[in-house]
């Protein structure tokens, strides 16, 4: 296990996608008295060495950071901004619901843009783990563009197309899912169409994720303890698990081989797996985490490995067998790929394979808002807690070679 | 020597009388002749000596010689003078039988010249004599040869005389036959036909002989005809109908035709009892004559059976399962009236038939026939169908029985119906029926037991829908009682919550009391005068099986089983199940576990002397699950009532402008009722669950640790946040800190104890707190209201659980991730803070606990 610390706290974690060679994620810190940053992980695999690389992000602090998947140098955040009142008070004000405000006191919104980071951030600001504060200054992220939404309230995440050119973007913001066409730079961003989930109480999308399967088409959007699922090209609900949780549902994950299964998670220490098609009983349900669990990801070549992180302060490793798209445990064939479900019933001939906590992994001390897998390594990942913890880990050599062989 | 004989003569008479010396004298005598009767040998042995004067051996010179060499001369002398007697003695013997026999010698041969002379006369009359024999002879054969043939003459006479009267008795039968016919004596009339067949039969071909045999025929064909309508008629007694068959076997007539006849004669009358059976089982067709004739259902049932008088088989009459037996017979009386008629007559058929066809004695042709074998046949088939059927109808009123309410009729019914049909077993040995019938009463045991477990089990939920009721009713005005005794001591608490252990030991009571009965009930299938009830293929099956597995043992499964089915199906959203009803349940399982199982098992086993043949469900098994349940039971409770806590929280967190807020000048009325709820769950746990232990604190808690807390720890975190080089540290300490403190399980199983479930509501209620805090910005005043709520919530719930360290560390990491989220973390002096707790806590008793004050609703948006 590997545990930089990022001094400052933080929330927000991404694996860089578009980078298929080098170990590396995407770290936001959240901080509202020092400049935030965006700390890049670099992790070298055959001698265990972390470096890490600071880039200012001066916007605010972050809530949620998404890499470009077509473009290593290209993210988005979902960041604080200030607004400062026009009658200035003695510190920056911020709040989630601007309209609740008075006129006279600060407003900050969060919002959405897309940046770039400086082509020589690699050469320019390593730093050593030990020594967080150095004395030149690191470079800044250049912005791209907003993804302007004020008019739509707060966004709480914003999603890249899953393999695609770089040139869409969804953000969720309040009760709004806006799709954005890029220009060929980034550098202009304009709504080419969006949906309002409409309904009684203030409905306020907390978690999304973009489908990669079905041409990506398909949206999955969770709001309190209901999932929804979006057909993008109508931008209207095609499914709505009504109480998917019995609290608030916090993270979504589709299952990268089997188009119609679904990973959701929430306050009710509940890791959940849905069929969409089915959308009365969860498949499975795993119960493992004490407190609530706040992300949930698929193994993006394997997915019977699901990882979960929790503000139990844990991280637990399973292995659904059961539902994944291997249920012998081995790699399917590139052909076989399309026809997974197929396989599914063949599973009696083999030795069936329970589904299982690999492990459980106790490094950090506060709670643990995001986990993620590396897109370079398919046996690496990496958790984030509170305290600015982030711990890499691997999956356990004899289920890797299990899982291989 | 005659000289000597007679001299001696007179002299010898008188030792004559001597028996003794006669005999010696008769001995040597012997001797001399040789005629010893003891034989030679003995004679030889006694004789070899040649010194034995009296042996034939004797050698007179030897003899001498011995006695001159071995006798003195005085010895010799007197051997001489006894010798000389001895002679002397000798000789007058002689003289004497020498006398004797010439006697006898002289008469003998006077007698037989006397009978010379008879035997010559003699001759002569027998040769007159046999000539006389010789002429009789002659006589006799000459009468003889004249009397030979009027002999033969006579002979011949007699048998044509017998001839003609059997020829008269056949020419008379008809007449006879039919005059039988009219006296109704049929009997003579059969046995004379059947004396007559014969001949009739061998000289058939005589046209005189036909005739009459075709008269007999026709006759008897008559006569066949009236029996078979005699039989027919079934009027007659069972001896004439006896008689009838047995007449008409005699005819000729074919068994098995006849066996059919009387079968389906009885079948007729048998389906007669059925069908009255069957009418009795009917519901009647409508309900509102029955009603009106009915003097049982009374004007207040007929109220409530007229509206479903147009659907016979409404719901009234499965609903109110005292209303239809009493529109009907009861089960009893069904199976009486089975017996009387329907079983009785079958036995009655049965044993004329065995006594008709099966047991009568075989005689010449009839036997061949085989006639028992496929008379016993067609019985066996006759009482099969007719037994299902008997059967179909009685499970089928068996199974109308489903009022649980009084067993013993039930019990009484099948004791009854099972006793009867040992008759038939009796009677028809091997027959299928008996064994049937035992099914049927097995299977009607069964039945019952599922449907007392049923009963049982709508016993249970209604108890509980009980439960919730009475626990749904003080609620309403139970909450303030709540925080009157929290704060004004616990005399004022007890109104509504106190009726919580009240509620359980009522419900367990009751589950116990109705389990005992449904016992009891039960126990009546295995009373001693119950027939069926010591059969081994009923008693250890029903008890063990039955009553034990099936009745008891599912029970208390289900009630496991229903109370998780509470946390499940309650698992999201909270629920509808009142935390109470769990927490009440938990509290039942649990006794289950510790005592009722055990308790209610061995009762059982007492009862039904429950023999283990096969394996039954251990009683530590059971108290497992129970066990379980409970634990799930609690930690659901626990569950619910944390996320109620937790709820309020956060929306309290989520719905304020912490940026924008005025300074706090009170605790937050949410913070005030997180306390009263918390108080009004200790007391609600503390009735039923005992307190626990809890780690030592001192006298003063609330305070001693709120300083440390605030001053020391609060100062060296936050102080560094001035300083460029703070975050380092901030996150050092913290997690310094961190390394030093156990990690909290949040949702964690709870132990069966208040404080343990309190810890667990105060720890899931105190982390929600802690994470919406590190979603949200803060002021200043926020971050200072904060604290307030902290401190007030820290003065309270230190109190509640078992480690009053957990509520620091908690409470800590609230403050501390505020003061991170807040854009000028400038902290409110604790003297400050206390004051305003305390004139928070006092102006506790004038919160009602559904409204906010009004001076925290402003700030609330």
């Amino acid at each position: 296990m590997y545990q930089p610390y990022l001094v400052l706290q933080a929330r927000a974690l991404t694996s860089q996608t578009a980078e298929s060679d080098a170990i590396r994620f995407l770290v936001g810190t959240q901080s509202l008295k020092f400049d935030n940053q965006i700390h890049i992980i670099d992790f070298d695999d055959e001698n265990n060495i972390i470096s890490k690389s600071v880039l200012q992000h001066q916007a605010g602090e972050i809530w949620h950071i998404s890499a470009s998947p077509a473009d290593k140098a290209v993210l988005t955040t979902c960041y604080n901004k200030s607004e400062a009142p026009a009658l200035s008070l003695s510190q920056l004000g911020a709040s989630v619901f601007p309209a609740q405000v008075v006129s006279s006191e600060s407003r900050v919104v969060t919002c959405g843009a897309v940046w770039r980071m400086p082509p020589e951030w690699e050469s320019g600001s390593h730093e050593s783990p030990d020594d967080p504060h150095n004395s030149h200054n690191p470079q800044n992220l250049e912005l791209l563009c907003h993804l302007d939404n004020s008019s739509h309230g707060n966004a709480s995440c914003v999603l890249w197309e899953p393999m695609g050119d770089g040139k869409h973007v969804i953000s969720l913001a309040d009760n709004h899912a806006l799709l954005w066409d890029l220009t060929e730079s980034s550098t202009q961003a304009t709504i080419s169409s969006s949906a309002t989930l409409e309904g009684k109480g203030q409905l306020k999308f907390t978690a999304g994720k973009w489908s990669p399967h079905h041409n990506c088409t398909q949206l999955a959007t969770a709001n309190d303890t209901a999932i929804r699922g979006w057909d993008l090209r109508t931008m209207s609900q095609i499914y709505c698990i009504e109480n998917a949780h019995g609290q608030l549902v916090r993270d979504l994950d589709f299952n990268p081989n089997k188009q119609y299964y679904l990973a959701s998670c929430g306050d009710d220490c509940k890791v959940k797996f849905w069929d969409v098609r089915n959308i009365n009983e969860p498949v499975k349900t795993l119960e493992e985490h004490s407190h609530w669990v706040w992300s949930v990801r698929f193994n993006h070549s394997h997915d019977q490995l699901v990882l979960t992180g929790s503000s139990d302060s844990r991280v637990i490793l399973s292995n659904m067998v059961s539902i994944s798209s291997e249920p012998f445990g081995h790699l399917v064939d590139d052909d076989d790929l399309s026809d997974g479900e197929d396989n599914h019933q063949d599973e009696k001939t083999q030795e069936p394979l329970q589904d299982s906590i690999i492990s459980t992994y106790e490094e950090h001390e506060d709670s643990v808002y995001a986990v993620e897998w590396s897109s370079a390594d398919p046996w690496l990942f990496a958790s984030l807690s509170y305290d600015g913890r982030l711990v890499i880990n691997r999956v356990p050599r004899a289920l890797k070679y299990h899982i291989l062989l | 020597m005659d000289g000597d004989i007679n001299a001696t003569a007179p002299g010898t008479t008188p030792p004559d009388t001597d028996p003794a010396r006669k005999r010696r004298v008769h001995g040597m005598l012997k001797l001399y002749y040789g005629l010893n009767e003891e034989g030679k040998t003995v004679d030889q042995a006694e004789s070899m000596d040649p010194c034995d004067i009296n042996g034939p051996h004797f050698d007179p010179e030897v003899y001498l010689n011995k006695l001159r060499r071995e006798c003195s001369l005085g010895e010799l002398m007197d051997q001489e003078t006894c010798m000389v007697k001895q002679i002397r003695s000798l000789d007058s013997d002689m003289q004497t039988l020498v006398y004797e026999n010439y006697n006898k010698f002289i008469s003998a041969t006077d007698t037989i010249r006397k009978m010379k002379n008879d035997f010559k006369k003699m001759e002569d009359e027998m040769d007159c004599l046999s000539t006389n024999m010789a002429s009789i002879t002659d006589f006799s054969a000459r009468i003889s040869g004249t009397l030979q043939d009027q002999h033969a003459q006579i002979t011949k006479l007699s048998g044509v005389h017998t001839l003609l009267r059997k020829l008269q008795f056949l020419f008379e039968l008809p007449a006879r036959l039919n005059k039988c016919l009219e006296l109704q004596a049929y009997a003579q009339a059969v046995s004379s036909h059947r004396r007559a067949r014969c001949v009739l039969q061998q000289y058939s071909h005589m046209p005189s002989f036909r005739g009459i045999q075709d008269d007999c025929h026709a006759i008897m064909d008559k006569l066949a005809q009236e029996l078979r309508q005699k039989f027919r008629d079934g009027g007659s007694s069972a001896k004439d109908l006896s008689e009838c068959v047995e007449l008409l076997l005699q005819l000729d007539e074919p068994a098995e035709e006849l066996c059919d006849k009387f079968l389906s004669h009885a079948q007729s009358r048998l389906e007669a009892d059925l069908l009255g059976l069957e009418a009795e089982l009917r519901p009647p067709l409508s309900y509102g004559p029955t009603a009106v004739t009915d003097p049982y259902t009374g004007p207040a049932h007929r109220l409530s059976v007229e509206p479903t008088a147009g659907s016979p088989t409404g719901p009234s009459s499965l609903n109110n399962p005292f209303l239809s037996p009493s529109s009907r017979t009861d089960i009893l009386e069904f199976i009486d009236r089975g017996c009387n008629e329907f079983v009785s007559s079958l036995c009655l058929v049965i044993a004329s038939y065995q006594e008709l066809f099966v047991n009568r004695p075989q005689e010449g042709e009839l036997a061949s026939k085989n006639i028992p074998q496929m008379a016993i046949g067609k019985l066996h088939a006759f009482v099969d169908a007719l037994a299902t059927r008997y059967f179909s109808l009685v499970e089928r009123r068996i199974q109308e029985e489903k009022s649980v309410g009084d067993n013993s009729l039930l019990v009484r019914a099948l004791d009854r119906f099972h006793r009867r049909l040992q008759a038939v077993a009796k009677l028809l040995p091997g027959s299928a029926v008996p064994s049937q019938g035992t099914e049927i009463v097995v299977r009607a045991a069964r039945e019952r037991i599922k449907q007392y477990l049923a009963a049982l089990q709508s016993f249970y939920l209604n108890s509980l829908t009980d439960v919730r009721q009475a626990l749904a009713a003080p609620r309403l005005g139970g909450s303030s009682a709540g925080v009157g005794s929290h704060l004004g001591g616990p005399a004022t608490g007890k109104e509504a919550p106190a009726s919580l252990p009240e509620l359980l030991s009522t419900l367990s009571a009751s589950i116990l009391n109705q389990i005992k009965s449904v016992l009891a009930s039960v126990h009546l299938f295995t009373a001693k005068d119950i027939t069926f009830s010591n059969k081994p293929y009923f008693k250890g099956d029903f008890c063990s099986h039955g009553v034990r597995e099936s009745l008891v043992v599912n029970f208390i499964k289900f009630v496991c089983q229903s109370s998780r089915q509470f946390c499940e199906s309650a698992g999201d959203r909270g629920g509808s199940t009142p935390p109470a009803l769990l927490l009440l349940l938990s509290r039942l399982c649990l006794d289950y576990e510790t005592s009722t199982i055990t308790y209610i098992l061995t009762l059982t086993d007492e009862q039904f002397l429950v023999q283990h043949h096969s394996p039954v469900t251990a009683v530590t098994a059971l108290c497992g699950e129970a066990r379980e349940a409970a634990q799930k039971l609690l930690n659901h409770y626990v569950k619910v009532q944390g996320l109620i806590i937790s709820q309020m929280l956060r929306k309290s967190v989520e719905t304020r402008d912490w940026v924008n807020t005025i300074e706090p000048r009170n605790v937050r009325a949410v913070m005030k009722r997180v306390v009263e709820d918390t108080t009004s769950i200790d007391v609600q746990v503390g009735l039923l669950y005992e307190e626990g232990v809890r780690k030592a604190h001192s006298s003063d808690s609330s305070k001693r640790t709120f300083s440390v807390y605030s001053s020391s720890r609060q100062q060296t975190r936050y102080a560094p946040s001035y300083t460029p080089s703070a975050p380092m540290d901030t996150n050092l300490l913290s997690n310094i800190h961190k390394l030093f403190s156990e990690r909290v399980e949040i949702f964690s199983p709870v132990e069966f104890n208040k404080v343990s479930v309190l810890t667990g509501i105060i720890k899931i209620s105190l982390k929600t707190f802690l994470e919406c805090v590190r979603l949200r910005t803060f002021g200043r005043y926020g971050l200072q209201q904060i604290q307030v709520d902290c401190h007030y919530l820290q003065m309270y719930l230190w109190r509640f659980v078992s480690d009053e360290n957990l509520v620091h560390f908690l409470l800590d990491e609230i403050v501390g991730s505020t003061a991170h989220r807040c854009l000028d973390p400038a902290p409110m002096e604790q003297s400050v803070i206390e004051v305003i707790c305390e004139r928070g806590a006092t102006c506790i008793p004038v919160f009602l606990p559904l409204t906010v004050p009004p001076a925290s609703l402003s700030s609330c948006p």
